[in-house]
C-alpha cells in the first residue's frame, strides 16, 4: 500500500466529522490568526448571535496590515501616523479582542509584526497542526509540515464561533526539487522558477507537498519563503514535512511544547517525516542547481524570468497589457531597467536571515541617488534582532529608511505605497497592477537583487557586488 | 440568506485571464470594518481613470450592460487575496455570478459563502459565451448547468452542499454549530 501524502496525515488526524457525497468534512482547527482587515465583519456576526470564541487560546491575534510603519506605541500616535479609515479598522481590532477576551499583540507589543512572521516567531506552529487566518499567504505555516491555509472572512466567523471549518478534502501535488542553488540563488529565486513552471492557477484545487534534497537543505526561513508563495500558483496550501532541521528551529520557543510535552511532541512529529512512497495526484519535478536570480516583469508572478534572459516579446495578447502596464520592453532583459524604489519587506521575504542578506551587500555601499529604499522588518523582534546586529545601522548609512514591522508596502493599505509609474523592486509576493499603489509597477525580486537594484539603480544582477 | 435557484440575465464580459482580487477590489477600500456599499470600488482602477473619471469602454461603465448580472471571465478568476470583500464588491455592483474556465479556491468558497455564484464550465461553451457578448442565459443550480441561448447546456460542477445551501438559503455557521457535540467530544478525545 502506498504511504500517505502529509497531507493525507494531517488531514485525518483532525477531521471531527468526515466528509460524505452531501457534506464537507468538519475540520478541526488547532491555530487560527487573526489581524485587522479579515476579522470585523466576522466579530460582527459573533455579537449579531450572542456567540463567544470557543477557544480564545487558539486563536493568535495581532496588527500589519493597516497598521503604521512610522512609531505609533498608542492611540494618540496613531492617529497622528495613520491614515483615517486605518487607524479606525486598528482601533476596531483593539475593541474586538477586549470584548471576545482575545490577547492582542498591539502597537505596543514587543510580538506584533506581520501575522505569518510572529506565529512561527514565537513557535506557534507545530508540525501537523491545522492553521488557518483570513489571509492567503497562511500557506507559509506549511513549511513546518502544518496544513495552513487561507480563509474568507465568514469562515473566520465560522472557527471563532466552533473552531471548525467545512471543508472538502484537496488533491495533493508534490513539487520534487534537485539539485543545490547556486551563490546567490535563493529560496524566492526558487519559488519564483516553481511558479512560472506552473503557472498561477496550476495549483488550483491541490495541496502542494515540496520534496528533495534541495527542500531539506533549505533553512526553515527559506522554507516559509517557498511555502508562502505556494498561493502565487494557485494552491491551496504548500507544505514540507518537518524534519530535524524544523525541530531545531521550534525547540524553546515560547509557545512551543517544553519539557516532557516536547518529548512527546518530537515522537509525534516524526511520524510525519517524508519516508518516501506516497502517491500523489500529480508531480513536478525542478532542477535547482541551473537557476539564475529571477525577476518578474508583468502583473503576475507566474510572469518571471531569470535575470539575463529577455523577456517574451510581444504577440499574447495578456502579456502585451502586462508589459505595456510595465513599462517594459518586449525581447530584452530587465537587467539594466531603472528602478525608483526598493522594498524589503513582506512576509514572504522580511525575516532576520533576509535583512542578514540584503545587509551584507549594501555595508559600506549607498543606495543610488534616484532611489528610495524602504525597510520594514516582519516584526518587532526581528527589528529588535537586526538592531543588535547592527543592521539598522547598514541601512541607514547607506541611505535607505529603516521602520516598524508590518506589511507596509507589499499592498499599500497603511499609507507606505509606491506612485503611479514608479518602478518598485520588491520583496514582496505580489506584482498585480496597483498591488503597491494605483499605477505602481512592481518586479519581485530576491532581497539579494532587490539590494543590488538599490546600490546600482537599475535591475541588477546581485552576484556582480558578491564578494567571491 | 437569499434563495438561489435560477440566476437568469444577459451576460458582460471581461476576456481577461487570471483578473486578481487586487483588480476586483484594490486594498485601499479594506480599511472598512462593514461589508456594504463596496459596489463602487468594484475594478475601480479599470474602471476609473487616474482622474476618478469613468472609462467609458469599461463593461461595468457601458450603458447595454446596465442591469447584467452574470460576468464571462477569462481563466483562473478571483486569483490572490482572501480578501471576502471581492464578492462583497461584484454583489453590491449590481453582478450575482461569474462563469469562467478556472474559478481560484479562496474567491470560490468566499463567494458561495454570499450567494455569488461560481460557474466553472468547459472550454467550448464558455468560448461561445465570450464571442458573444449579451448572450440571455440562465444559471440553473438544481441540473447545475448553464442553459444557452443556443445548443445544448454547460454542465458544470458545484459542491453538494454548497449548492444546498445556496438553494435553501442556509447558512453554514448555523449548520456547524450544530455539530457542537461532535467538536466537543473530539476536543475530548484528544486531550
Ligand atoms: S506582508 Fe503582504 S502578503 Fe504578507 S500578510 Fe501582509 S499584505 Fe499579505
Amino acid at each position: 500500500m502506498p504511504r500517505q501524502t502529509l497531507l493525507a496525515k494531517v488531514w485525518d488526524a483532525h477531521e471531527v466529522a468526515p466528509e460524505t457525497p452531501d457534506t464537507p468534512a468538519v475540520l478541526y482547527i488547532d491555530l487560527h490568526l487573526i489581524h485587522e482587515v479579515t476579522t470585523p465583519q466576522a466579530f460582527d456576526v459573533l455579537r449579531e448571535r450572542g456567540l463567544p470564541v470557543r477557544r480564545p487560546q487558539r486563536t493568535l491575534a495581532t496588527m500589519d496590515h493597516s497598521t503604521p510603519t512610522e512609531p505609533a506605541a498608542t492611540l494618540e500616535e496613531l492617529d497622528k501616523v495613520a491614515l483615517p479609515a486605518a487607524a479606525g479598522q486598528v482601533r476596531a481590532m483593539i475593541r474586538n479582542c477586549r470584548e471576545f477576551g482575545l490577547e492582542l499583540r498591539g502597537l505596543d507589543s514587543p510580538e506584533r509584526g506581520i501575522v505569518h512572521v510572529v506565529g512561527p516567531e514565537l513557535g506557534a506552529t507545530w508540525p501537523g497542526h491545522t492553521v488557518v487566518c483570513g489571509d492567503s499567504h497562511t500557506s507559509t505555516h506549511g513549511a513546518f509540515g502544518a496544513l495552513a491555509f487561507g480563509i474568507g472572512t465568514t469562515e473566520v466567523g465560522h472557527v471563532l464561533a466552533t473552531q471548525c471549518l467545512l471543508q472538502r478534502r484537496p488533491g495533493a501535488m508534490a513539487v520534487n526539487v534537485s539539485g543545490r542553488l547556486g551563490p546567490g540563488v535563493t529560496a524566492k529565486d526558487l519559488v519564483l522558477a516553481i511558479i512560472r513552471r506552473m503557472g498561477v492557477g496550476g495549483g488550483t484545487g491541490r495541496v502542494l507537498q515540496y520534496r528533495g534534497e534541495t527542500i531539506r537543505a533549505l533553512t526553515m526561513e527559506q522554507r516559509m519563503t517557498v511555502c508562502n508563495m505556494s498561493i502565487e500558483a494557485g494552491a491551496r496550501a504548500g507544505m514540507i514535512a518537518p524534519d530535524d532541521t524544523t525541530y531545531e528551529w521550534l525547540n524553546g520557543r515560547p509557545m512551543a511544547p517544553q519539557g516532557a510535552d516536547w518529548d512527546a511532541a518530537l515522537n509525534r512529529w516524526r511520524d510525519l517525516e517524508d519516508a518516501g512512497g506516497a502517491e500523489f495526484e500529480r508531480e513536478v519535478d525542478i532542477d535547482a542547481g541551473s537557476l539564475r536570480p529571477m525577476v518578474t516583469y508583468g502583473t503576475n508572478p507566474g510572469m518571471s524570468a531569470q535575470i539575463d534572459e529577455p523577456v517574451p516579446s510581444s504577440g499574447n495578447p495578456a502579456v502585451d497589457k502586462a508589459l505595456a502596464y510595465m513599462g517594459v520592453e518586449p525581447g530584452k532583459p530587465l537587467l539594466g531597467r531603472g528602478v525608483d524604489i526598493v522594498f524589503l519587506g513582506s512576509c514572504t521575504n522580511s525575516r532576520i536571515s533576509d535583512l542578514r542578506a540584503a545587509a551584507g551587500l549594501m555595508r559600506g555601499r549607498r543606495v543610488a541617488d534616484n532611489v528610495r529604499m524602504l525597510v520594514v522588518p516582519g516584526s518587532q523582534q526581528v527589528k529588535r534582532e537586526a538592531e543588535a546586529e547592527g543592521l539598522d545601522k547598514v541601512f541607514l548609512a547607506a541611505g535607505a529608511q529603516w521602520r516598524e514591522s508590518g506589511c507596509s508596502m507589499c499592498l499599500g493599505m497603511n499609507g507606505d505605497t509606491v506612485p503611479a509609474g514608479s518602478l518598485c523592486v520588491s520583496t514582496s509576493n505580489r506584482n498585480f497592477e496597483g498591488r503597491q499603489g494605483p499605477g505602481a509597477r512592481t518586479v519581485l525580486a530576491s532581497p539579494l537583487t532587490a539590494a543590488a537594484a538599490a546600490i546600482r539603480g537599475a535591475v541588477a544582477d546581485p552576484r556582480e557586488l558578491m564578494n567571491p | 440568506m437569499e434563495k438561489i435557484t435560477r440566476i437568469a440575465s444577459r451576460t458582460m464580459v471581461l476576456d481577461i485571464d487570471n483578473i486578481d482580487t487586487d483588480q476586483i477590489i484594490p486594498a485601499r477600500f479594506l480599511t472598512t470594518t462593514g461589508r456594504e456599499g463596496l459596489g463602487e470600488a468594484a475594478f475601480h482602477d479599470w474602471r476609473y481613470n487616474a482622474e476618478g473619471q469613468p472609462n467609458p469602454n469599461f463593461m461595468l461603465n457601458r450603458k447595454e450592460n446596465e442591469g447584467r448580472a452574470i460576468l464571462v471571465a477569462g481563466d483562473n478568476f478571483g486569483c490572490g487575496s482572501s480578501r471576502e470583500h471581492a464578492p462583497w464588491a461584484l454583489l453590491d455592483s449590481g453582478l450575482r455570478a461569474v462563469i469562467s474556465t478556472r474559478i481560484a479556491d479562496i474567491f470560490r468558497s468566499n463567494s458561495l459563502k454570499n450567494g455569488f455564484v461560481p460557474v466553472v464550465i468547459d472550454a467550448r461553451p464558455h468560448r461561445w459565451l465570450v464571442s458573444n457578448p449579451g448572450a440571455e442565459v440562465v444559471i440553473d443550480l438544481e441540473n447545475a448547468c448553464v442553459e444557452l441561448p443556443e445548443g445544448p447546456a454547460a454542465p458544470f460542477e458545484i459542491e453538494r452542499f454548497a449548492r444546498y445551501c445556496l438553494m435553501n438559503g442556509v447558512d453554514q455557521l448555523g449548520y456547524l454549530i450544530q455539530q457542537e457535540e461532535r467538536i466537543g467530544a473530539w476536543e475530548q478525545r484528544r486531550a
